[in-house]
C-alpha cells in the first residue's frame, strides 16, 4: 500500500483484493444460530463488558441473507439439521462458519441418537472453539481468526470455484 | 396427609385400586387401565387434585406389563400429592386423560414418543421430541442410545386442509346471521413461521401462525429441536456423571439444576446435606434465580424494544458471573453440587463480594423499574396481553412466576420446604391477573425477595463439615486416597462404579426458576440411573402457548413468549 502525501487529491494506491478484504475483515456481520447454551454466552459476547464492536462485528443480522458469519452456538440435534443447512444456503457469499462451543463442533459429550455430531457434517465450518460453553474471550478471539483468514481471501471466495456446492446444500 | 388420601380412594374404588406404596414421602396407587379415568377424574373432582404436574413412562422389558405410566398428581388448595400409575402391555392402549387435564395432552405425546405407549382418544397423537421421520422409540431400553436418525425435511404444522378449515371458521365468525356473507378464502389467510431460529423465539422452539390480516387464527407449536436426550443420557452414566448434564437443562440458573437433582439422588439413598452445605445451595440457587430472571426479563424488554434495560440488566449478571466463574471455574455450566455435599466451599471474601454485587443489583433494578413502571409503550404492550386465569394457569401445569402472576402464592419453597428455606424470610409475590406486564413484575419482585434470602443466608452461614461424612457417597479427601488403600479403594469404586444408590424410586423437587422442577428417579441398585424422568417447568407452560396467542397479533405473541421464560434446554431436555 503506498499513500501519496504531496498530492492535494491524497491517494493511495493498493490492491483492489487487499482493499476489498480491509473491509470485509472489520464489518463481518454476524448471524447467530443460536439454539443453546452458547447462545447465552454470545449475548454477554456482544454486550457492553465484553462488546464485539471493538472487532467490528456488532452488527447482529438475524436475516441469513444480509450476514457473512454464521455463529453456530449451540447443540444441533438432527431435528435441526435441515434448517441449518437451508440457513447456510441462503447466506451469500463469501460467507464464514464458526462451530462455536464442542456441541457445534463434535456432539460434544451428547453422543446419542438426536444430536447430530459436528455442524461439519451438513455445512462446511472454519473455526472450531472449544468449551462448553466458551468463554466470551474465547469467541473473540476465534473471531480475529476469522478475520486474518479473511484477509487471505481471494476476490472471487474458494466456495464459489467450486460451482454445485451451495446447490447441492439447498 | 396423603396417606389418608389413598385410604379415601381405596373406599371408593375397592379392589380397583390394585396396589399401593410409598417411596420416600410420595404415596403411589396402582389401578387398571380402564379405570385410569375414574380415578383422575375422582381426585381431580372430589380431591381437589387440580394440577396433573408430569406423565411419566418407565420401560420393564422383563414383565408381562412391559410399560408402566405413572401420572404426578398435585393440589394446590390441600398441598398434597399423588401418584397414579398403570402397567400396560406392549401396544395396549392407555386411555388418554388430555380432556380431564390440559397439561396431559403434550405429556402424553410425549410418552408416545418416547415409549410407544398408544393413548386412546388423544386428540393429536403425534411425535414431540424426536423427528417426524423417526423410526422406534427411543427410551426403550432395547433401542441404543448412539443410533442417530436423520431427518430430511422439517414438518409442516398446518396442511391445506387444515387452512381451509380455518378459513371456513373465520367465515362463521366474520358473518352476520341473516346479512352479508363475508367470506375469508384460504389464500386470504396467511401462514408465517416463526423459529427454530429466530431472535425472537431465545432458543430453538417453532411457532407457525395462521394470520388473517393481523390477527392470529390459530396457532401450533413444535420442539424438540433441541433434545439432547438427558434421559437416555442418564440412564449410561453413573449417578455423580450426570451432574453435568443437569446443568444443562435450563442453562440460565444451572445451580439450581445442581441442587435440585443432588437433593433428588439424596432422597434416594435416605441422606440428608450437612447444614453448611444447604446454605450453600440456598446462596448459590438463589443467585441463580437472580440470574435467570434478568435475563428473562431484560430479552423480553428488548423484544418489545425497550434495549436499554437490557445493559442495565446485564451488566448486574455479568458482575454475579464473575463471582461464579471464580467459585466454579465456568461462568454458565457450573457442576458445582455434588450428592451428599458440594464440589468444594466457598471462598474467602466471597460474602463481601456478593454482598457489594447485590447492592450494585439494587441499583440496575430501580433504574429499570423507574424505566418502565410506569412506561405507556411499556403498559400497553404487556397489560392485558397473553393472559391466562388462575384455574386455566393450574389445568395447564403452570408452576412458578407464571402461576404467581395469576395470583396464586404458591411457591414450593413455603409450601414444601427444603434445604432449610423455612428459615429465612421472604415474601412471595403474586400479580393480579396473569398477564405479560404480571409475569414480568412478579419475576422483578422476586429478584428482590431472592436478594434478601441471599443475604439473610450469608449472615447466618453456618459452619461445620461441607460434606456428609459417608464414603459410600461422597468422595475422600485426596490426603486420604494418596495415603491410605481405604481411601484408594473409595476413590476406585466409586469413580468406576458409581454410588450404588439403594432399589426404589423417589420425586425430589423443588422452586426452579421457573417453576417447579423435579427428577423422577428410579434406581435398580447398579451404580447408574434404571429411569430419571426430568419435570421441566417450560414443558407445560409452553403447551399453553398456541392457546395464549391466538386471537392477538404477532408483536403480542412475541411479548408473551419472552414472559413465560422458556429455556429450549430445559423444555426438550
Amino acid at each position: 500500500m503506498a499513500v501519496d502525501l504531496e498530492n492535494p487529491s491524497n491517494y493511495l494506491t493498493t490492491r483492489l483484493r487487499q482493499a476489498v478484504n480491509w473491509g470485509r475483515k472489520y464489518s463481518l456481520w454476524p448471524l447467530p444460530f443460536g439454539v443453546a447454551c452458547c447462545a447465552i454466552e454470545f449475548m454477554s459476547t456482544v454486550s457492553s463488558y465484553n462488546d464485539i464492536s471493538r472487532f467490528g462485528a456488532e452488527l447482529v443480522r438475524f436475516s441469513p441473507r444480509q450476514s457473512d458469519l454464521m455463529i453456530i452456538a449451540g447443540t444441533i440435534s438432527y431435528k435441526q439439521a435441515p434448517i441449518l443447512k437451508t440457513i447456510y444456503a441462503q447466506m451469500a457469499e463469501p460467507k464464514w462458519v464458526i462451530a462455536m462451543g464442542v456441541c457445534a463442533s463434535s456432539g460434544g459429550f451428547y453422543n446419542n441418537y438426536s444430536t447430530l455430531q459436528g455442524a461439519d457434517r451438513v455445512i462446511p465450518v472454519d473455526m472450531y472453539v472449544a468449551g462448553c460453553p466458551p468463554t466470551p474471550e474465547n469467541l473473540l478471539y476465534s473471531l480475529t481468526l476469522i478475520q486474518e483468514k479473511v484477509e487471505k481471501e481471494g476476490l472471487v471466495p474458494a466456495r464459489v470455484r467450486h460451482p454445485g456446492f451451495s446447490e447441492a446444500l439447498a | 396427609m396423603s396417606q389418608k388420601l389413598v385410604e379415601r380412594l381405596q373406599r371408593e374404588f375397592g379392589a380397583d385400586i390394585l396396589a399401593t406404596a410409598t417411596n420416600h414421602g410420595d404415596e403411589s396407587v396402582t389401578v387398571a387401565p380402564e379405570r385410569l379415568r375414574d380415578v383422575l377424574a375422582h381426585l381431580r373432582g372430589k380431591e381437589g387434585c387440580e394440577q396433573l404436574s408430569d406423565v411419566v413412562g418407565v420401560d420393564f422389558p422383563g414383565r408381562d406389563r412391559r410399560f408402566q405410566v405413572v401420572y404426578l398428581l398435585r393440589s394446590w388448595a390441600k398441598n398434597h400429592r399423588l401418584q397414579v400409575k398403570v402397567d400396560v402391555a406392549e401396544d395396549e392402549a392407555v386411555p388418554t386423560v388430555s380432556d380431564l387435564y390440559r397439561s396431559a395432552d403434550w405429556a402424553e405425546r410425549e410418552v408416545w414418543d418416547l415409549f410407544g405407549v398408544p393413548f386412546s382418544g388423544h386428540p393429536d397423537l403425534r411425535r414431540i421430541l424426536c423427528h417426524h421421520e423417526f423410526e422406534g422409540h427411543a427410551l426403550r431400553k432395547d433401542y441404543p442410545i448412539e443410533q442417530g436418525q436423520e431427518c430430511s425435511r422439517p414438518e409442516k404444522l398446518f396442511t391445506d386442509a387444515d387452512v381451509a378449515r380455518a378459513a371456513q371458521r373465520a367465515t362463521a365468525v366474520v358473518s352476520d346471521p341473516g346479512g352479508v356473507v363475508d367470506e375469508v378464502h384460504p389464500s386470504d389467510l396467511l401462514t408465517v413461521n416463526i423459529g427454530p431460529s429466530h431472535p425472537a423465539t431465545h432458543g430453538a422452539l417453532r411457532a407457525e401462525l395462521l394470520l388473517d390480516g393481523e390477527t392470529i387464527l390459530e396457532a401450533r407449536t413444535e420442539i424438540g429441536y433441541i433434545h439432547r436426550c438427558f434421559e437416555k443420557e442418564a440412564e449410561d452414566h453413573t449417578w455423580a456423571q450426570v451432574m453435568p448434564y443437569t446443568d444443562r437443562l435450563n442453562y440460565c440458573s444451572a445451580m439450581l439444576n445442581n441442587s435440585i437433582y443432588a437433593m433428588a439422588v439424596e432422597k434416594l439413598l435416605g441422606v440428608e446435606a450437612t447444614p453448611r452445605a444447604q446454605a450453600i445451595r440456598v446462596i448459590v440457587s438463589e443467585l441463580s434465580r437472580i440470574i435467570d430472571h434478568l435475563v428473562c426479563v431484560c430479552a423480553n424488554l428488548v423484544d418489545i424494544g425497550a434495549l436499554t434495560n437490557y445493559w442495565y440488566l446485564y451488566n448486574v449478571r455479568e458482575s454475579i458471573y464473575e463471582s461464579l466463574e471464580k467459585l466454579c471455574g465456568s461462568r454458565l455450566t457450573t457442576n458445582y453440587a455434588r450428592i451428599g455435599g458440594m464440589s468444594h466451599d466457598l471462598y474467602d471474601g466471597f460474602a463481601a463480594e456478593i454482598g457489594h454485587k447485590l447492592d450494585q443489583l439494587l441499583e440496575g433494578h430501580s433504574d429499570v423499574m423507574k424505566l418502565v413502571a410506569r412506561n405507556r409503550i411499556f403498559l400497553d404492550r404487556t397489560v392485558g396481553v397473553g393472559v391466562i386465569g388462575r384455574a386455566d394457569a393450574l389445568n395447564w401445569g403452570y408452576t412458578g412466576p407464571c402461576l404467581r402472576a395469576t395470583g396464586l402464592a404458591y411457591d414450593l419453597r413455603r409450601h414444601a420446604p427444603y434445604s432449610g428455606y423455612e428459615q429465612y424470610e421472604f415474601d412471595v409475590p403474586t400479580g393480579e391477573q396473569g398477564d405479560t406486564h404480571d409475569r414480568i413484575m412478579v419475576r422483578m419482585a422476586e429478584i428482590i425477595q431472592s436478594r434478601s434470602i441471599v443475604l439473610q443466608a450469608l449472615d447466618k452461614l453456618p459452619d461445620g463439615p461441607l460434606n456428609i461424612d459417608d464414603h459410600r457417597v461422597v468422595l475422600p479427601p485426596k490426603r486420604t486416597v494418596y495415603d491410605t488403600i481405604e481411601g484408594v479403594m473409595n476413590q476406585f469404586k466409586l469413580v468406576y462404579e458409581g454410588i450404588r444408590v439403594p432399589r426404589g424410586e423417589a420425586y425430589g423437587f423443588g422452586e426452579g426458576a421457573n417453576g417447579e422442577l423435579g427428577y423422577w428417579c428410579i434406581s435398580d441398585g447398579s451404580g447408574r440411573p434404571y429411569r430419571m424422568k426430568v419435570r421441566p417447568p417450560c414443558f407445560p407452560v409452553f403447551s399453553s402457548y398456541a392457546q395464549l396467542v391466538q386471537g392477538g397479533m404477532i408483536p403480542d405473541a412475541i411479548a408473551t413468549l419472552g414472559s413465560l421464560n422458556i429455556i429450549a434446554g430445559e423444555l426438550d431436555r
